[in-house]
Parts: structure tokens; C-alpha cells; sequence
């Protein structure tokens, strides 16, 4: 495969992740702020400040109201990671490639790209409850991976796509536990009452998991929870999930068998995903939550690094593919 | 419901549908009767449900120069275009022999030039077309085919008779809308279309990769579509092109030369490329022979070219017989090198460069169509009858001033085709191209895009211009 389309197939997997991530997170916050006991200022800060764009937030906009927020985290195309930024680069990456991509798949994400650029000029953000409209732009996007599962060959275009789509979601899942952590409760004293466990829930709900941790995990507590979406073998939003099916693409995609690693991005990959494998939920804790993320969020850069590199990048010469041993 | 001999009139012009005395042509009945039997507004959902298809599919082409907005859909009108199979043999013969005589004309002029010492084309007129490219002379390529795929403009003259308004033997695009156009209307008149037994043309991606192939020595050569990328105003056929014919789509960055061979770079390391359907301009190949800032071919390209380890499509230096002034000349062409008589006739053409003709043209200026030699797509070009005075006058001013840039044609009256404007049909003029590919034999696509000016009276049918396009429909007889 072109290293440029596996590049821009790689990068429409994680755009389109990241779109549906975003309407996640304004999802999650939204309900969020539902639950506020009467007198409590809503909440938008904490949901940038985990988005990693806070400073970027902050030099246009003076306040944290509700549809500042919402604008800037769905429909501006100024914020480089916003939910409309995000689909339309999937879809120029996925024009750059569209001889690879299936034409159900091509027009369905040209219709989500339409669909939410009629939300700009409807400006939705404006609207009381924009959350059917958030909603419906997730479901779109969940449609293009159900086409994609049942139409796209499993050759090395789907194990880059998929590649991109779960170390997004894994640095994603890391964000949204992370917006709990920035979100303020009244006082200390808070932790564990309703209005603790209501957010927790809400957590959970956004992730499409509350159901399942309650059949797993069955009370609501705060460490099972962070052990839930960190450490979690079988649920598919938790991080360890993501970087395992994410090390399986790698391997895929260099047809070798496991075990041992043949380049950078096999070798950071596989490391962070013994790391987690070796973990539990204690040992998150005792480091705390928030800088055992940011963690996270770090090394999924390298890797992410590592395989442009290795796979992207390549040189004039017969034979500069990188080699580590 | 529709009845168009009341309501329908083409002031005197060709209608392709309805003669001068408002009969149906024989080979209309067919499509007539449908009309006949359905509702105007029926009509127009289907035209709706067309609309938004194209814009769901992302059928689009690019702008140049608008500011907002680069990607535009080229309007669909789902009335489709109908041939007779006897109208379409003059066309497929007509071509043949044309490109076949071009083919010749080509080469000849980077060898051994006979037409220019036998004095049949002025040595002049060749070397001051920016067209001749000097790093060809001498090079015969694969198989000695230069012009593998063209697209040939054709109209039809107020008595209905084809003539050849352009030959465009580059990189001509709109293969694609034709495909596409087929598989709507297909669906949009599926009885129609079938009772018609309309020939078919969703086998030319198989027929072009053949084509490609036939031009590599290798068994199972590997083949890409080099495309300027996605800013370029045909990408979607590009991309559309290279889907349907299994191939990579490459840009320049993909590329690399080593030791006189064309590699792609893939995540598994270097892959050599044996034919490259190039929709890059000849002077973007390669930095090193051509344009020295060009981004979009690669380094050392046309070396592995000349060495014959890379086939092209179309041969670079093609555009030497794709030159509005050369274009004169074809019906000469065709009869020095096949010593036939043209099948399809050229249009009247005036060369601003020689002196009898620019006269005609500074005199009569308000009556003629002058178009600029190297330009395309709508631009540089003035039609006098639509003009104001001080257009006429600029233009004067121009032919003057460069008058090897220059020619003229007689304004001409387009065919017209019953065409949907809101929920009327009204007539509008077209133009036809065909397509033409050249590997083994030559063949005709026996379908073409037809472009149709949907502005009423317009004579401009460019996409660029608010033209749009129909399905062309030939019949076996």
C-alpha cells in the first residue's frame, strides 16, 4: 500500500474517532450538568481543559457559557479538534483516498460532513438542547464503522484504519475519566455522596458502559470505575482493550507473529501494553489518576510518532525503512 | 402528459429531438411516448432525487476561480441526449480516421518531419506553438501510439451535420460524469432505457486498463493513475478512474526514480510502476526535462521514459497536435497521411497568423468566435455577436499584438435537446465528445458526455461556465 494512503486512511480512522469521541464528551457534560443540585454553576471548563485545549480556548474567549462551549467544542473550525473540524478532515483524507475507501462508505461520511455543516449554518450550539442533533451525529458515524465491518477487505488498508481509530479512542477514554478529575465537586467532603455518584454515572453513560460495569462491577465506586475503563479486558472503550486491539493492527500489518517487536512503533506499542497488562487499578491510584493518564496521553504520542516514521515516511533509497532491533 | 409539439420550439435551430415541421425523429418515439405518458411534476422529483444523489456521491469538480467553495457539482439533466446508430457510425468513422491520422502527424513531427519538408503544415506555425517539446524529437514511444485516450469535441450544424470543434488529445476528462450519468439514468428510466437496447459504456475502465497494459512489455505490469491531487478540478475522475480500475492513484510525493526506473513508496519499501496513466501536463512530468518548478511529477521521470522502463498515457508532446492553430490544418493532415477525405468535417477556422485571414477577422471581428490557442476551458475567448464594442475593440487590439495566439471561427449554431428547466422542457445547445481510446485498434466509446448550455440561448456548454451535462444515449440503429 502507497504510504501516503495508508498515512491519510490511518488519519481518517482517528478523525473519525475523534468526531464521535467529541460528541461523547458534550453528551457526557451535558447530562453532567443536568444533575447539579440547584444553586451550582454549570460546568464547561473542566471539559476543555481535558480536551488539551484550554489555552487555545482561553485566547479567543473570555467566559465558559454553555454555547461558547458547545461552538467551539462540535462546530468550530478554528478549534483543530472540534467535532466539524475532526469530520471534515476525515473527509478530505478520505477524498485523498477515495479509490480505496467503499462507495457506501465514501457517501455516508460525505453525508454526515453535509449534515453537521447544516447544524453551522442552522447554529445548533444556540438551541437549548442540541444533544438529539449530537446524538444523531454519533449514530452517523457509528454507521460508517458498521459498513465498514461488513464491506472492507481485512488487508492492510483496514488495519491501518482500525490502527487510528483505537489509539484515538484509547488517548479519548483517558480524556473523558480525565474531565471527572477536573470537574470540581462543592467541597472535599462530596466525594462519595449523590451528587459524586451521579457523575460517575453520567461518565459511564457517555462511554456506552454503564451497563455493562453494572454487570461487571455491580456498586458505583470510584476505583472500580477508573479499573473499568483502564485496565478492562473485555469492554471495548477501556484503554488497555484499545491498545491491545491497536497492537494487534501493528501486527498485522507487518504479517509477523507475535511476541517481540520489528520496528519503533511495535516496540513503544508493546511496551505501554505490558505496562497496562502488569498494572492494577493501585497502582493507577497511588501514582494518581491524572498523571497516570497524562502518562498515557504522552506515550500515545510517540507511538503514534513511531509509526509515521516507520510507515509514512519513506525515504528515496531501496532501503531506509526503519530498522530497529 | 407531455406533449411537446405545442409547447416546445427551437426557433428555427437543429433540434435533435423534434424536425422543423415539430415531428419526432424515428429514433426519439420511443423516449417520446414515455413523456407522453408521465407527469411534469413526476418529472421533476426524479430530476430532484438526481440532484441529491450527485450531491451525496460528491460528484464534484474543482474552481479555479471562485473564492468560496472549491468543489462543485456539474448538474445532472436526467433528459438524456438520443443517437441513432446510423448518426453514430458517421461519428465512430469520423474519429477512427481522425485520430488515426493525428497519431501519424505526431509522430512524424518529433521524427522525421516529412509534413513540414513537403510543406503541408508551416514549419513556423510548429515551433512557435509552446506545445512542441523539444526533449521528444527523436523518441518513438511504446507500441509508437502517442494519443492512448482523447476526447474529441464534436457539434452539430444547423442542418444536423457533426463537426469537430477540438481535438483534445492531453489529458481530456469527463469520462467519469459519463459513467456515472448512466448508472442515474439507468435508474431514473430503467423500461426506457431498456426497450431501447441503448449500447452499453460501463465497460471502458476494463477497456482502458487493457489498453494500459497493452503498453508495457511485462506480463502483469503494474499500473497507476498520476493525478495532480485533490486541489485539481478532475479529481473525482481520478479517483473515480483509478477505483474502478483497481489501481493505485498516485501523486507526485509518491514517486521516486531510481537508476532510470519509476518506484511508488509503499509501507512495505519501493515498488516499481510500469504504465502510468499520467493526468499531470506534459510540463509537470518531470522537473529535471520540463518545468523546473513543478511538485507534482517526479525527478528524473521521463529519463526512465526515454530509457523505455515507464509507458505513458498520453504520450508527453501530444499537445503538439492539440493546438488551436494545428487544428486547422486537419483536414490536410488527414489527407497527407491516410489520402482520405475527412469523414467529419473541420469548422471554418481563421489563423490570426496568416495575413489574409487576420485581416478577415479584424474586419468582421463582431461575427466570429476568437479564441485564444493554448487556452481551455471557456477562457480566453470572445464570441462577437455577444459582445460590446469595446470587447471587439480589445480583441483587435490582441489579434494585432499576438496574432499567433490567435483564431477565429464563424459563430455557430449549436444543436439543441429537449432539456428540463423547472418543470418545462425547453431546448438548450450541446456539444458532444466522445471518447476515444488507442491501444490495439482505436475504439469509440459508443456513448459520450454531453455537455449542454443550460442557460437559455447560451452557445458556452463549459462546466466552468454553468454548463451541465446529460446522458448520451446511442442506439444500434
Amino acid at each position: 500500500m502507497l504510504s501516503r494512503v495508508a498515512d491519510s486512511i490511518y488519519w481518517l480512522g482517528r478523525y473519525i474517532e475523534r468526531a464521535e469521541n467529541y460528541a461523547r464528551f458534550i453528551d457526557v457534560n451535558f447530562n453532567l450538568m443536568l444533575d447539579l443540585p440547584p444553586g451550582l454553576k454549570e460546568q464547561w471548563q473542566p471539559l476543555i481543559a481535558a480536551t488539551g485545549d484550554l489555552d487555545a480556548y482561553k485566547n479567543r474567549f473570555e467566559t465558559f457559557d454553555r454555547k461558547q462551549t458547545i461552538f467551539f467544542l462540535a462546530f468550530d473550525l478554528e478549534n483543530p479538534n472540534s467535532m466539524f473540524s475532526s469530520i471534515t478532515k476525515a473527509r478530505e483524507n478520505a477524498r485523498t483516498v477515495r479509490e480505496k475507501i467503499t462507495k457506501e462508505s465514501w457517501e455516508k461520511l460525505n453525508e454526515v460532513y453535509l449534515f453537521v455543516q447544516e447544524g453551522v449554518s442552522r447554529k445548533v450550539w444556540e438551541q437549548e438542547d442540541p444533544r438529539e442533533f449530537i446524538t444523531n451525529v454519533k449514530y452517523k458515524v457509528q454507521l460508517l464503522y458498521g459498513i465498514a465491518d461488513n464491506s472492507v477487505a481485512r488487508t492492510e488498508g483496514w488495519y491501518f484504519m482500525r490502527l487510528g481509530q483505537f489509539l484515538e479512542r484509547a488517548d479519548k477514554t483517558s480524556r473523558i475519566l480525565d474531565v471527572k478529575y477536573h470537574i470540581l465537586l462543592p467541597s472535599p467532603k462530596e466525594v462519595g455522596t449523590t451528587l459524586d455518584i451521579l457523575q460517575w454515572m453520567a461518565l459511564l453513560k457517555s462511554v456506552s458502559g454503564f451497563n455493562i460495569y453494572r454487570q461487571i462491577y455491580g456498586n458505583i465506586e470510584s476505583s472500580k470505575i477508573v479499573e473499568f475503563l483502564v485496565l478492562n479486558k473485555f469492554f471495548p472503550r477501556s484503554i488497555y482493550f484499545c491498545l491491545i486491539e491497536a497492537e494487534d493492527c501493528l501486527l498485522k500489518i507487518s504479517e509477523s507473529p507475535t511476541r517481540g517487536y520489528r520496528n519503533n512503533a511495535e516496540k513503544h506499542l508493546g511496551a505501554l501494553c505490558a505496562h497496562l497488562e502488569y498494572s492494577d487499578v493501585n497502582d493507577v491510584i497511588n501514582l494518581g489518576l491524572h498523571e497516570f493518564l497524562d502518562d498515557i496521553q504522552l506515550k500515545l504520542i510517540h507511538i503514534s510518532n513511531a509509526i509515521h516514521n516507520n510507515f509514512f515516511k519513506i525515504g528515496s533509497s531501496l532501503s531506509n525503512q526503519e530498522q530497529v532491533q | 402528459m407531455i406533449n411537446l409539439t405545442n409547447s416546445y420550439s427551437a426557433n428555427g435551430l437543429y433540434d435533435e429531438m423534434l424536425s422543423e415541421k415539430k415531428e419526432c425523429r424515428s429514433h426519439y418515439s420511443t423516449f417520446n411516448k414515455m413523456l407522453e405518458s408521465i407527469s411534469s411534476e413526476k418529472l421533476l422529483e426524479y430530476q430532484q432525487a438526481t440532484d441529491r444523489a450527485q450531491v451525496s456521491m460528491g460528484m464534484t469538480f474543482n474552481v479555479y476561480h471562485e473564492n468560496k467553495g472549491i468543489e462543485k457539482i456539474l448538474p445532472l439533466d436526467i433528459i438524456p441526449r438520443i443517437i441513432s446508430g446510423k448518426e453514430w457510425s458517421i461519428v465512430e468513422e469520423g474519429l477512427k480516421q481522425r485520430i488515426h491520422a493525428l497519431n501519424l502527424f505526431i509522430h512524424d513531427i518529433y521524427n522525421k518531419q516529412k509534413i513540414l519538408k513537403d510543406k503541408v503544415v508551416p514549419e513556423d506555425l510548429l515551433y512557435s506553438s509552446g506545445n512542441f517539446l523539444k526533449p521528444l524529437v527523436g523518441l518513438t514511444p511504446p507500441k509508437s501510439i502517442w494519443c492512448h485516450i482523447s476526447g474529441s469535441d464534436l457539434i452539430r450544424d444547423e442542418k444536423g451535420d457533426f463537426y469537430v470543434l477540438e481535438d483534445n488529445l492531453r489529458v481530456p476528462s469527463g469520462v467519469s460524469y459519463l459513467l456515472e450519468n448512466r448508472e442515474i439514468l439507468k435508474r431514473v428510466f430503467p423500461n426506457t432505457f431498456n426497450n431501447l437496447h441503448v449500447r452499453p459504456v460501463s465497460d471502458y475502465p476494463n477497456k482502458l486498463l487493457r489498453m494500459l497494459q497493452h503498453l508495457s512489455g511485462k506480463e502483469n505490469p503494474v499500473v497507476g493513475l498520476l493525478s495532480p491531487g485533490i486541489y485539481n478540478s478532475a479529481y473525482f475522475e481520478h479517483s473515480y478512474l483509478a477505483l474502478l480500475m483497481g489501481i493505485e492513484l498516485i501523486v507526485g510525493q509518491d514517486l521516486v526514480v531510481n537508476n532510470d526506473k519509476v518506484y511508488m513508496k509503499t509501507t512495505k519499501g519501493l515498488h516499481q510502476v510500469d504504465v502510468i496513466y499520467r493526468r499531470v501536463d506534459d510540463t509537470f512530468l518531470d522537473p529535471l526535462a520540463f518545468n523546473p518548478k513543478s511538485m507534482l511529477g517526479a525527478k528524473g521521470l521521463f529519463d526512465a521514459y526515454k530509457k523505455g522502463n515507464l509507458a505513458l498515457a498520453n504520450a508527453p508532446g501530444t499537445g503538439v497536435a492539440d493546438d488551436k492553430a494545428i487544428y486547422a490544418y486537419v483536414p490536410r493532415i488527414i489527407k497527407y497521411y491516410l489520402d482520405e477525405e475527412p469523414i467529419i468535417s473541420n469548422v471554418k477556422t481563421y489563423i490570426c497568423a496568416e495575413k489574409s485571414d487576420r485581416d478577415y477577422v479584424l474586419e468582421n471581428i463582431e461575427d466570429l468566435v476568437v479564441k485564444e490557442t493554448n487556452a481551455a476551458g471557456g477562457y480566453g475567448m470572445m464570441i462577437g455577436p455577444k459582445s460590446t464594442k469595446e470587447e471587439h475593440a480589445k480583441f483587435r487590439e490582441l489579434v494585432k499584438k499576438n496574432p499567433r495566439t490567435y483564431i477565429a471561427q464563424p459563430t455557430l449554431s449549436l444543436s439543441t435537446v429537449p432539456t428540463l428547466v423547472g418543470n418545462e422542457i425547453e431546448p438548450r445547445h450541446v456539444d458532444l465528445r466522445p471518447f476515444i481510446l488507442y491501444g490495439e485498434d482505436i475504439e469509440v466509446l459508443p456513448g459520450a458526455l454531453t455537455r449542454v448550455a443550460l442557460k437559455k440561448g447560451s452557445l458556452v456548454v463549459n462546466s466552468s461556465q454553468g454548463g451541465g451535462s446529460k446522458d448520451t444515449w446511442v442506439l444500434n440503429d
